[in-house]
């Protein structure tokens, strides 16, 4: 619109710096890595340092290394049952997390949609608030909870529920990364619904109750259908993180727990396998494509 | 609004902020406890933060910790301003989509794939696993998130000041730096301190990318948590909550204040004419 480019070379050289600046930035270190994570991925695993033979040095290289790709490594996955269940467990988590996120966030927003205009923006800080503070700390925050010598277990016992030997079985299951999950990424889910409750016209609402609309069905015939694309946007905000997951399910889920950003970290810190952790980051990309470029065109259009 | 759905509402706002605040005041509450078990109360102490103190390796891990947040919070807060002035302004230029993917992608990778895959790059063209690898990969990472807020920034900003002040002869240079800036600078505040709450946050990127002498509080905190729940995780955790929070707060409300006298200043003009 505005720009003014026209009054001589350092504006337009501005310009392409504002431009080039960010660009090459991001083309070095965000895109950059995908296409070595991707070369890798064809590479042989090798005991050294760094522990994969390259399979391309150079243009020069290029053609002769050309047949030395080897699929290897993806053939390893879909020979390995561990691999292919992590994906399976992942995508199943992360699917019934981003259910729960929805059912435990949208009551939280619909009440900071409608709380008096006065204290809107101080809840809106409370939900913002523990996500500024640190990841690790919040899931730390929950072993001591949820251990079976834990909080959970002595209050338990207090009120009497359980016995004096009796202890709660929550850590190290399922269970717990539910928990950690939900608790992890619920300002994720709460602010995008937030957002579309709060534009939300009230009239509507009114003029179906005069109408003789009970509220309840206002509430599905208006306010939710109204509020979908802030449930789109939440969705996506948690779920395609999600499923990369990897400080909850490896502090909360104990090893019964089968995660892909686990085995992905267990691939690279504990076997060393170059490689092989590259494939598992290739293959969990290429899952999570189509979910990214949704989420994407849907922040083009908001 | 009637009476049940305000009952409703009410109900659950208490326990959605039970829900979100409970756990930390926990382990708030813990950090004073007496006892070596993180679950008995053995009485208030304050003998973890003195122990804290004493901890040459967290106090190390701490300092490190600290620069590599303010090195790249500074950075990707100049790149990420750069970059949502150009989705805000240039519309139209060859390779805009691919910008934009780039800008917005980040937000919702698994920080496993960015970890691994800069990792990859650094190892690939030769550059030392470190703290440099460390900032470059937090910058990459927060840039993203800067860029979103300056852009919410700058899609409600009122663009004819800028354009008289280029009708006026002003370079787009000083009129960017005299009025675009100053004009967006909240947004441009808070986009630091995400960044940098971002940075200080960070385990899985900071874990590949980290070398010998760079180890971050978050790598720190997380090997001291696979050996088990010590209430001396729980001083440093709550000192960490309480530099945040106090910083947020104090943010907020200035940018608050800025927000108000804003408003009057501008009703101030429109009523004198």
């Amino acid at each position: 619109m505005a720009e003014r480019g026209t009054q001589g070379i350092r504006p337009f050289l501005a310009k392409w710096a504002l431009v080039a600046v960010p660009y090459l930035w991001s083309l070095l270190f965000f895109l950059a890595p995908f296409l070595i994570i991707f070369k890798i991925s064809l590479s042989q695993t090798a005991i050294a340092m760094p522990p994969y033979t390259p399979v391309i040095n150079g243009i020069g290289d290029f053609w002769a290394k050309l047949t030395d790709f080897t699929f290897d490594n993806y053939v390893f996955l879909t020979e390995d049952p561990l691999y292919y269940s992590a994906y399976l467990s992942s995508l199943r988590i992360a699917l019934i997390s981003t259910v729960l996120l929805l059912i435990v966030g949208y009551p939280i927003a619909y009440g900071m949609a409608r709380a008096p205009k006065s204290l809107r923006n101080a809840l809106v800080m409370a939900v913002i608030l523990p996500f500024w503070t640190s990841f690790l700390i919040r899931v730390y925050a929950w072993i001591g909870i949820l251990k079976p010598e834990g909080l959970i277990t002595i209050a338990l016992q207090g009120l009497g529920i359980l016995g004096p030997g009796q202890q709660i079985h929550i850590y190290n299951t399922e269970t717990a990364v539910f928990i950690g999950i939900v608790y992890s990424y619920l300002p994720f889910m709460v602010l995008p619904l937030y957002a579309a409750l709060e534009k939300l016209d009230a009239t509507l609402l009114e003029a179906a109750a005069d109408l003789g609309c009970p509220p309840t069905k206002s509430f599905w015939v208006i306010t939710f259908p109204l509020s979908l694309p802030g449930v789109i946007a939440g969705c996506f905000l948690c779920f395609i993180p999600i499923v990369g997951e990897f400080v909850i399910p490896d502090l909360l889920g104990g090893s019964e727990t089968l995660m892909i950003g686990k085995t992905l970290w267990a691939e690279f810190f504990n076997n060393r396998d170059w490689p092989v952790s590259s494939a598992v980051a290739v293959v969990l990309l290429i899952i999570l494509v189509v979910p990214i470029v949704i989420f994407q065109n849907q922040q083009k259009k908001a | 609004m009637n009476k049940t759905t305000s009952w409703f509402n009410v109900t659950s706002l208490v326990f959605g902020f039970a829900f979100l605040y409970v756990p930390i005041l926990i382990l708030v509450v813990y950090s004073f406890n007496a006892s070596k078990l993180v679950t008995v109360w053995g009485g208030l102490s304050a003998r973890w933060y003195v122990e804290l103190m004493h901890d040459q390796a967290i106090i190390d891990a701490a300092w490190v910790t600290v620069r590599v947040g303010i090195l790249s919070a500074s950075f990707a807060t100049v790149l990420g301003t750069m970059a949502a002035l150009v989705l805000d302004r240039y519309l139209k230029f060859h390779g805009r989509a691919l910008f934009s993917g780039m800008v917005y992608a980040p937000l919702v990778m698994p920080e496993v794939i960015t970890g691994l895959s800069l990792l990859l790059l650094f190892v690939a063209i030769g550059f030392d696993r470190g703290f440099w690898a460390v900032v470059i990969a937090h910058t990459t990472l927060t840039m993203c998130f800067v860029a979103v807020v300056v852009q919410s920034r700058l899609v409600t900003l009122d663009r004819s000041l800028e354009e008289a002040a280029l009708d006026l002869g002003c370079p787009p240079v000083k009129t960017f730096f005299l009025i675009t800036l100053p004009l967006i600078l909240p947004g441009v505040v808070a986009g630091w301190m995400l960044a940098f709450t971002l940075s200080l946050d960070d385990l899985v990127i900071a874990s590949f990318n980290t070398g010998p002498g760079a180890t971050t509080l978050p790598i720190k905190i997380y090997s001291m948590v696979r050996l088990g729940v010590t209430p001396e995780i729980n001083a440093i955790s709550t000192i960490l909550i309480s530099v945040i929070a106090v910083g947020v707060i104090v943010a907020s409300v200035l940018s608050h204040r800025s927000q108000v006298e804003k408003e009057r200043a501008e009703r101030a003009v429109f009523l004198g004419g």
